[in-house]
Parts: structure tokens; C-alpha cells; sequence
């Protein structure tokens, strides 16, 4: 399942390499979001650096799902989800592919983001290993609620509107313990900031293993 | 016009509605004219005979039966479309009972806690729990072969199914507004007594009759809606037939008259 998971990664990140849409829509939509967000918070830095938190994590959760309707797209092709499945991949090394795709998509673009946070809202990072826990479990989290929704979608004319209905009400509970997480690792001590990870990654968790336990039911229906 | 098969209405789903709707009745009269107000909250209390019922139906008898019909529809040994209607007529009653506790919850709140709306973890959650839901309604309308959207929905119902739990230990993973276990405590000791005691007893039997009536009202539905999609072309089909041949008798008719023309 594993070599199977690396195989459809690097099919995947392939794809995105060749074809750049993350690079050249993807992040600039994220950037966008953080700007338009930072106009409706700003001017001033005391507000910007107070809602900072909850602006990254609103701009990744977008970039999510705009994300994972890409990696359902790869999929969309005249027989490829067929081919896929003749192929004889297991069905969960092909969830734990796409999500790792995904994910590794998202930190990038969450670097990106926080490099546009220092500068444009002048923030630092005090508490690190708190930041870079909750930013994994949160990525993990996302990358497979959304690749699972994405597999819900998948094949439907629909897919474009239904899929933020779906899935953005799940994400929800990393939104919340994400920028709380944050705004803990950007004050002077972490505090209480840590007991977010309970939800973060209890989160990431369940969906990574129910992902790959419904993954393959939900092929045989696209 | 051909005849359009349908499915009869069972007797005990009728006998179940009108005990339900007498039960609610019954809890409406003695909430509002029998039991006294409470020591704290007065006539305020007298809310609290409804929403915990609805909140029951709708977190665990709504959840349950649409995580087991969903379980048993993805189990191959069980598979059959009983179990997918059953699921989503669950879903729906739930996403119902669910909008109804949050709009008696925050009638109770106005007064009591000084605002309709606060984010609660226990109000957060099961205000996730209603979109969750009407993401699953959003899927289960989209046309697809009935197979496919049976199993497609199984698994989004399972999903819905995870907020289940955090609706209901939220009061005690969180620090929230909403009380913590206050009909039973963990312990199972009872904190409510006499009077008020059976009308909220009455409250939750109520509730649960109506939830059974509407579930199997819904299912009812389903699988007539499925009918409906079997036939529909095969009936539409034998219009066209019916309205060809009679065109045809009014082309020959007019064929037999010179010219065509009526007098």
C-alpha cells in the first residue's frame, strides 16, 4: 500500500509540476484571500497582528479546497478513473497518495503564506515546535477530509459547487484549533496553546484512517 | 395513460403518528397548564420540556440510524437499498430535529444566557452537525444511478456520523455555557423529579414516536421517488405512443375527406 501511496504522490506532484495551476493559481488565490482579508481587518497593525492567525488559517482552508477539486480534475479524464483502477492499486495507497500530494501542496503554499504574514502584518513566530506541530496535524487533516470529499464528488457535474459545501463544515474544527494553536505560538508562551493539538490531530487521524478504509467504495461509485 | 405502481401505506406507521402527535399534545398541555415553574428559571423551564427530546432524536436516534443503515449498506453481506433509503430518511428527520433544537435552544438562550447565539462548543458542534447534514441532502439530490448514490451517501452519512460524538461529550471536553449532563448525570442519578420529571419523560417518548412516524413517512418517500424514476421514461413513453396514434387517426380521418377540410 505504501510503495502504491509514493507512486500516485509522485504521479500526482508530477502532474501539478508540469502543468503548474498550483503554482500559478493556487498560491496567488491564497495571497489574494490574505490580502483582501488584511483590507477588511487593517489598517492598523494592532488588529492585523490580532486576527493574523485566523486569516492564515481562512486563506489555506480556500486554497484546500480549490487544492483538492484540482486533484479530483487529474482524475476527471476520459478513463482514468478507470485506468486507475485496473491498474490494480490499492484503493487506500491511492487515498494516502493523493492526500500526501495534497498536503505536501499545502505546506508549500503555507510557507508562502507566512512569508506575506511577516511582511505584510509584521508577525513572528515565538513558540516554533507549537506552529510546526499544529501546521502538520492541521495539513494532514485537511489534505485527507479533503481528498475524501473530493472521492465524493468526483465524476459529478456538480463537483465544482458541491464540494465547498461539503467539505468546508468539516474543516471547520481546524480552522478553530488551528489559529488558536497559532495565536499560542505567536504570543510570548504557548500557554494553553498545546491542548489544540488534541483536536488537530485526533482529527487528522480519523480521517486518515477512514479515508482508507471508504476510499475504495467510493471509486467503485464514481 | 399507464398506471403508476405504488407503495400502500402500513397501518402501524399510522397508529405511531397519531400516538406521537397525542403525545406531544400531552406534553404541550402538561409543560404549559400542570407542572410548576422551576425555582431558578420560572415559566423559562417550561422550554426545556421540548428541546432536550428533540436534541435526543435528533444526536443519537437520527445518528444511529443513519450510521447503522450506512454501515449495512457498505457491508456486502447486508447490502440492499433498504438500509440507503433508511440512512437518508435519517438524515433529513435529523437535519430537521437538528434545526429544531438549535431554534428552541436559542429561544431558552435570549432570556437565560442574554443572547440568541453564543459560540458554545455544544452550539458550535451541533450547528455543524445541521450543515453536515444539508451537505449530505446536497448529495443525495444530485441524479445519479441509484447504486452509486446509495454508496456515495453511505459514506458521506458516516462522516456526518463522526460529529456525532463531539456534539455529545463537547460539555466536558470544553469549559462551555451549555450545562453538562443535567437529566442524567454520568452517574445515571436522576436531577429531575415529580411532575416535571414525567412531562419531560412524555417529552422524549413523544418525540421519538414522531421521529419513527416521519422516518417511516420519509422512507415511504424514497422508495416512491424511485419508482417514479423507473417509470417516468417508460410512461412518458407510452404518451408519446398514445398522442402519435391519435394524430395518426386524425391524418387518415382527414385523408378520407377531400381536401381535408371540416366543414
Amino acid at each position: 500500500m505504501w510503495h502504491d501511496a509514493l507512486l500516485v504522490a509522485r504521479k500526482d506532484l508530477r502532474i501539478e509540476a508540469r502543468s503548474r495551476v498550483a503554482l500559478w493559481q493556487v498560491v496567488p488565490f491564497a495571497v489574494l484571500v490574505l490580502v483582501l482579508l488584511a483590507f477588511a481587518v487593517g489598517p492598523g497593525v494592532a488588529p492585523l497582528r490580532h486576527a493574523a492567525p485566523g486569516i492564515f488559517w481562512i486563506a489555506v482552508l480556500f486554497s484546500t479546497v480549490l487544492t483538492v477539486q484540482r486533484s479530483v480534475a487529474i482524475e476527471s479524464g476520459e478513463g482514468t478513473r478507470d485506468g486507475l483502477r485496473l491498474s490494480g492499486i490499492d484503493p487506500g495507497g491511492i487515498f494516502l497518495g493523493k492526500a500526501a500530494a495534497v498536503g505536501l501542496q499545502l505546506l508549500v503554499l503555507q510557507i508562502v503564506l507566512w512569508a506575506g504574514m511577516t511582511v505584510l502584518f509584521d508577525v513572528r513566530v515565538h513558540v516554533v515546535w507549537l506552529a510546526i506541530a499544529a501546521t502538520v496535524a492541521a495539513t494532514v487533516g485537511l489534505a485527507c477530509a479533503g481528498v475524501l470529499y473530493g472521492a465524493l464528488s468526483a465524476g459529478l457535474r456538480v463537483r465544482e459547487t458541491l464540494l465547498p459545501i461539503l467539505v468546508l463544515p468539516v474543516l471547520a474544527p481546524v480552522l478553530l484549533a488551528g489559529s488558536k494553536a497559532w495565536q499560542a505560538a505567536l504570543s510570548s508562551h504557548a500557554g494553553s496553546g498545546a491542548q489544540w493539538l488534541r483536536i488537530l490531530i485526533p482529527f487528522a487521524v480519523i480521517y486518515l484512517v477512514v479515508g482508507t478504509v471508504f476510499y475504495g467504495p467510493l471509486q467503485e461509485a464514481a | 395513460m399507464m398506471a403508476v405502481a405504488t407503495v400502500s401505506r402500513p397501518r402501524w406507521l399510522s397508529v405511531v403518528g397519531l400516538l406521537g402527535v397525542v403525545a406531544v399534545a400531552g406534553t404541550v398541555w402538561l409543560g404549559l397548564w400542570i407542572t410548576p415553574p422551576d425555582v431558578t428559571q420560572g415559566n423559562l423551564a417550561r422550554l426545556l420540556y421540548i428541546h432536550p427530546p428533540l436534541a435526543t432524536v435528533a444526536l443519537y436516534w437520527a445518528g444511529s440510524v443513519a450510521a447503522a443503515g450506512s454501515l449495512l449498506y457498505l457491508w456486502p453481506r447486508t447490502r440492499s437499498l433498504f438500509w440507503d433509503r433508511l440512512a437518508a430518511a435519517a438524515v433529513e428527520v435529523g437535519a430537521v430535529f437538528s434545526a429544531l433544537t438549535l431554534i428552541t435552544g436559542s429561544l431558552w438562550g435570549r432570556p437565560a444566557w442574554g443572547a440568541w447565539w453564543t459560540w458554545d462548543a455544544r452550539l458550535t458542534s451541533t450547528a455543524l452537525l445541521l450543515l453536515l447534514e444539508l451537505g449530505y441532502l446536497a448529495l443525495r439530490r444530485v441524479p445519479a444511478d441509484v447504486a452509486v448514490r446509495a454508496r456515495r451517501c453511505a459514506v458521506a452519512a458516516l462522516l456526518v456520523a463522526v460529529d456525532v460524538p463531539i456534539v455529545h461529550f463537547s460539555v466536558d471536553w470544553w469549559q462551555t455555557l451549555h450545562q453538562t449532563g443535567t437529566v442524567l448525570d454520568p452517574g445515571f442519578h436522576l436531577h429531575v423529579h415529580g411532575s416535571m420529571a414525567w412531562t419531560l419523560l412524555l417529552g422524549f417518548i413523544a418525540f421519538s414516536l414522531i421521529f419513527v412516524w416521519l422516518l417511516g413517512v420519509r422512507y415511504r418517500i424514497e422508495v416512491l421517488q424511485d419508482m417514479v424514476g423507473d417509470q417516468e421514461l417508460e410512461v412518458s413513453l407510452v404518451e408519446r405512443w398514445s398522442e402519435g396514434t391519435e394524430l395518426a387517426g386524425v391524418g387518415s380521418a382527414g385523408r378520407g375527406r377531400p381536401g381535408g377540410e371540416t366543414p
